[in-house]
């Protein structure tokens, strides 16, 4: 079962696909599920794909992505080696993983766990099967299909993804690492979808990453939505290592209870296209959300990041702070909006973007947005865009460190105020690592498989003559 | 559309004197009963006052082009306002104005009005002129006098009605007319261009400084018209020219609309600062009536080292939708953004810049205050956009907003656009409200909480109010306080 989106295909084809497969697509679906992705093909026959007419698209072009043909598979393919998405993992880090091959949860025993402290992680398909109800009470309730036409099209077309539960007052042992790896010998157009959620007083650290194995172009629509319970805590990290004529339209929807904790990173270190749509909520007073950010971008590589962030309730705090370096040809997009409504009083939100350009053909377009409805509140934000400091580049040069490694050192300590924000240590070590080969140009996609996949046997270090000290 | 251009020379002596007592010294237009154009908008109508005006044949040509390309226009909804639908076949886009409702005396006049009017010093005849009263004076609303011609004209330089610049400079307004803001610009740009009845046209010639500040004063008397001026400042190499501008519209009823276009071209050398006090009538407190300001302000540094400077204190309107922006076209040419603005009640307003970067080593600074109050929305909205050849460019921001009551809002949309490696952009905002220790430390020296918080708002702008000329500067900080007014608590 499966379908061919023809060059600059237009929204015809999904509908007439949704329609021709609809028994398929449903077929799993609790009643209001199948509604819901009624609802969402109606939307999306409205709104059809965003143009850069739209402001939310102004400089996030598709045109490219959409001028390649891509496959899309609404089964899950069988027979596939599911050893080769467990390589990418990251080394001396004790996690739970999970696994994802072009969209769909893969395993290699059983594709739904109960764990012994009531923890359920596993396929969404599966546990559409078996948790319905649990499985109701959020999906679809925080992803906004209304107004965004590929959260629509995910939902109207979602078969599979990740679930997580994690019971009230039960604290996860390890970090859960989910690896989504895409590997096809065909263009392929994945939507996935994944469902996080944290009971109150429950506490979880989600590692996610996107890899992808060879140079074949892919499109992934990802939507993922997490719900956090009263005083839950989540630390989230989002890694992004994709080939460059990869298409990734990732949207993560928070929904945060009364006194939630949040830290969510989103490291982007390869994409041809990268699009981070974040919108977190605060459902209940006292919440805490960082969202960090740091993307390396090169080639004709483009990262776009959109964080929304609704105080809806008083005494809730936010930070965001993205940082990046363009090189050679690429582009950079930032364009945070924090709205504080009417009764959210005593909120304090920050939002900062800073970017360096390496070239004159890079550029970056940086619109942090507030939105502010009463008077008790401390906003502020902040963006820069400049290069490397002149003054420490003299300084490093002038103690005999040679040009590139003195660049390097300052890139990387540009880098670092992000990356320092990582909580669990294997992972910041190995962000480290891979920010240093990233800046070197050495960092590879899965396909050399000799750097990201291995462990590294040799961290990368700074060439620096010391001698010259 | 009426006029008046007046040209002041600085006194520092009388300044303080003269503005304390102040009635309006920009000068004063009262009604006369004149006819007007058909009610709406056609192509009769722009003919009209093309030939109402004895226009040459280029520029009802220019008009009607701008016309057409109206037509197919549609109302701009990107900015973060409501506005009321507006029927433009309800508004005389030609008016000398019409007589309207007048009050026999002043008793009948809202105490409240009067009282603002107290607090801006302006004497009891021109209250009464101000509120509608009969007066027998009669002024001629269309010509314009100036005062200074004789001294302007040692110096070669032009300061008359953008209508007598059209019959006697026709070449220089050919030649730089729509040059900064095309008629195909914006939709308000566009009917601006079709129908703009007059305004003021300066040039100042190579390697002049003006010697005296060059002022207009607008005022919207009539009701159901809307204005459409249009001003061109054309500052030749090495000029410099400082030129303000004000106006007040003391109408209660309806709505109106305001829909200027400002051109400013600076060539090498050229220096132009621009400043505006916008004190159009905001409205009564329940958000009633009120002006529709949406004008299109635009200057272009064309030469080298040439600089434009905007500053403007935004008080009135009851929408405001205003960008004055600069193109800085020239190496090392400089532009220069202040702005304050204060919204309360049901205000709103959607201000702020463009900064666009083409020439090498070009300079930006935006410096922005927003004040809301009351139920009012502020927003910031600027551009700073660095092209890739505008290399060693270098911008900051700062737009900061203040809030006074839990029902207004504050928002801030600034678009940084950078393309261009050797280039440094800054930006920051914060937005918090007046903080209470201050407030504190103020009413504990026995101030009342009103005045109180004028004093720290008058602080929290100077920052802008100090960029304004000296007799700008007064009328600023009073307007700040008198627009502020009852918003306490």
């Amino acid at each position: 079962m499966e379908g061919v989106l023809k060059q600059n295909s237009t929204k015809e084809f999904f509908t007439g696909l949704y329609r021709e497969h609809r028994a398929a697509i449903t077929a799993g679906d609790y009643p209001a599920l199948t509604i819901q992705r009624d609802n969402a093909i109606r939307r999306f026959e409205e709104s059809g794909f965003p143009t850069t007419k739209l402001e939310a698209w102004k400089n996030t072009d598709l045109k490219e992505s959409f001028s390649k043909e891509y496959d899309i598979v609404l089964e899950p393919e069988q027979g596939v080696d599911v050893q080769k998405v467990f390589r990418c993992n990251i080394p001396h880090l004790d996690t739970a993983i999970m696994g994802q091959l072009n969209g769909w949860y893969v395993s290699k025993d059983v594709p739904l766990m109960e764990l012994g402290n009531g923890i359920i992680m596993g396929s969404l398909a599966e546990a559409l099967k078996k948790y319905p109800a649990l499985i109701e009470a959020h999906l679809g309730k925080y992803a906004d299909s209304n107004t965004d036409a590929f959260t629509a099209l995910n939902t109207a077309f979602f078969r599979d993804g990740v679930f997580i539960y994690v019971p009230d007052n039960v604290k996860s042992p390890k970090p859960v690492q989910i690896i989504n790896v895409i590997h096809h010998d065909r263009n392929l157009f994945l939507q996935s979808r994944n469902l996080i959620v944290l009971g109150k007083n429950s506490r979880l650290s989600l590692v996610h990453c996107d890899d992808s194995y060879n140079h074949q172009p892919s499109f992934s629509n990802v939507v993922t939505e997490i719900y956090l319970g009263e005083h839950a805590s989540l630390d989230h990290y989002k890694l992004q290592n994709l080939n460059n004529a990869s298409t990734l339209i990732s949207s993560v929807y928070f929904q945060m209870d009364t006194a939630a904790q949040l830290e969510s990173h989103y490291i982007s270190l390869n994409g041809g296209l990268l699009r981070n749509n974040v919108r977190q909520r605060f459902n209940g007073p006292h919440g805490d959300t960082k969202i960090y950010g740091i993307y390396l971008m090169d080639a004709r590589q483009h990262i776009d990041n959109q964080v929304f962030i609704d105080h809806a309730f008083p005494d809730c705090t936010s930070g965001e702070l993205f940082k990046g370096i363009l090189d050679e040809h690429s582009s950079g997009v930032f364009n945070g909006h924090v709205l504080v409504e009417r009764n959210a009083v005593r909120t304090n939100a920050y939002q900062s973007n800073k970017n360096i350009l390496l070239t004159e053909t890079a550029k970056v377009n940086s619109k942090p947005f507030l939105e502010i409805y009463n008077d008790d509140v401390k906003c502020s934000h902040g963006s820069t865009t400049g290069q490397l400091d002149q003054d420490a580049m003299y300084y490093l040069r002038q103690r005999g460190i040679g040009e590139e490694s003195a660049r390097m050192l300052l890139m990387y300590a540009y880098a670092d105020e992000v990356i320092s924000k990582i909580a669990i240590d294997p992972l910041r070590l190995r962000i480290e690592d891979m920010v240093k080969k990233r800046l070197q140009g050495e960092l590879q996609i899965c396909e050399a498989c000799v750097l990201h996949c291995n462990t590294p046997e040799q961290p990368m270090e700074f060439v620096i003559d010391m001698t010259k000290l | 559309m009426q006029g008046q251009l007046v040209i002041m020379e600085s006194d520092p002596d009388n300044i303080i004197n003269e503005v304390t007592q102040s009635d309006y010294k920009y000068g004063f237009v009262t009604d006369i009963e004149t006819e007007y154009a058909p009610i709406g908008l056609s192509e009769d109508t722009v003919r009209y006052i093309s030939l109402k005006k004895n226009e040459p044949e280029f520029m009802l040509e220019y008009r009607l082009k701008a016309f057409r390309h109206w037509l197919t226009m549609k109302l701009p909804e990107w900015a973060h306002l409501e506005i009321p639908p507006i029927d433009f076949r309800d508004i005389y886009f030609y008016a000398a104005p019409k007589k309207k409702k007048q009050y026999e005396s002043l008793d009948q006049v809202d105490p409240e009005l009067l009282a603002t009017f107290d607090k801006l010093g302006i004497s009891l005849e021109e209250q009464k002129k101000l509120a509608g009263v009969a007066v027998d004076a009669v002024i001629d609303s269309v010509s314009v006098k100036t005062t200074f011609s004789e001294t302007l004209s040692k110096y070669g330089i032009i300061f008359c009605s953008m209508s007598e610049a059209i019959q006697n400079h026709p070449d220089l307004v050919k030649q730089y007319l729509g040059s900064v803001v095309p008629y195909t610009d914006n939709y308000y740009a566009s009917l601006n261009s079709a129908v703009f009845s007059d305004g003021s046209f300066c040039y100042i010639p190579k390697g002049v400084r003006c010697p005296v500040e060059l002022s207009t004063y607008f005022r919207i008397n009539a009701a159901n018209t809307g204005q459409f001026e249009r001003t061109l400042i054309v500052a030749d190499e090495g000029a410099y020219v400082s030129y303000m501008e004000g106006c007040t519209a003391p109408q209660r009823d309806e709505n109106q609309l305001h829909a200027a276009v400002v051109e400013i071209v600076a060539m090498k050398d050229a220096s132009v600062k621009y400043s505006t006090v916008q004190n159009w009538y905001p409205g009564d407190k329940s958000g009633k009536g009120g002006i529709y300001n949406f004008v299109t302000k635009r200057g272009i540094c064309k030469g080298s080292n040439s600089k434009i400077s905007w500053t403007q204190v935004e008080t009135g309107s009851a929408i405001t939708w205003k960008y004055p922006s600069c193109i800085l076209l020239g190496d090392n040419s400089v532009g220069e953004f202040y702005s304050v603005a204060v919204t309360n009640n049901y205000q709103q307003a959607d201000t702020g810049t463009k900064m666009i970067h083409l020439g090498k080593n070009t300079k930006s600074t935006i410096i922005s205050k927003g004040i809301s109050a009351g139920k009012s929305n502020n927003s910031y909205r600027g551009l700073v956009r660095i092209s890739k050849n505008a290399s060693n460019s270098r911008n900051y921001s700062q737009c900061d907003s203040l809030l006074l009551g839990s029902a207004c809002g504050a928002h801030t949309w600034p678009y940084i656009q950078v393309e261009n490696k050797s280039s440094i952009v800054e930006h920051e905002a914060t937005t918090s409200k007046i903080s209470e220790d201050q407030l504190f430390y103020c009413q504990q020296r026995g101030m009342n909480a009103e005045s109180a918080i004028g004093l720290i708002v008058n602080g929290y702008a100077k920052e802008v109010l100090k960029q304004l000329p000296m007799e700008f500067a007064v009328e600023a900080q009073k307007l700040l306080s008198i627009s502020l007014e009852g918003s306490v608590g």
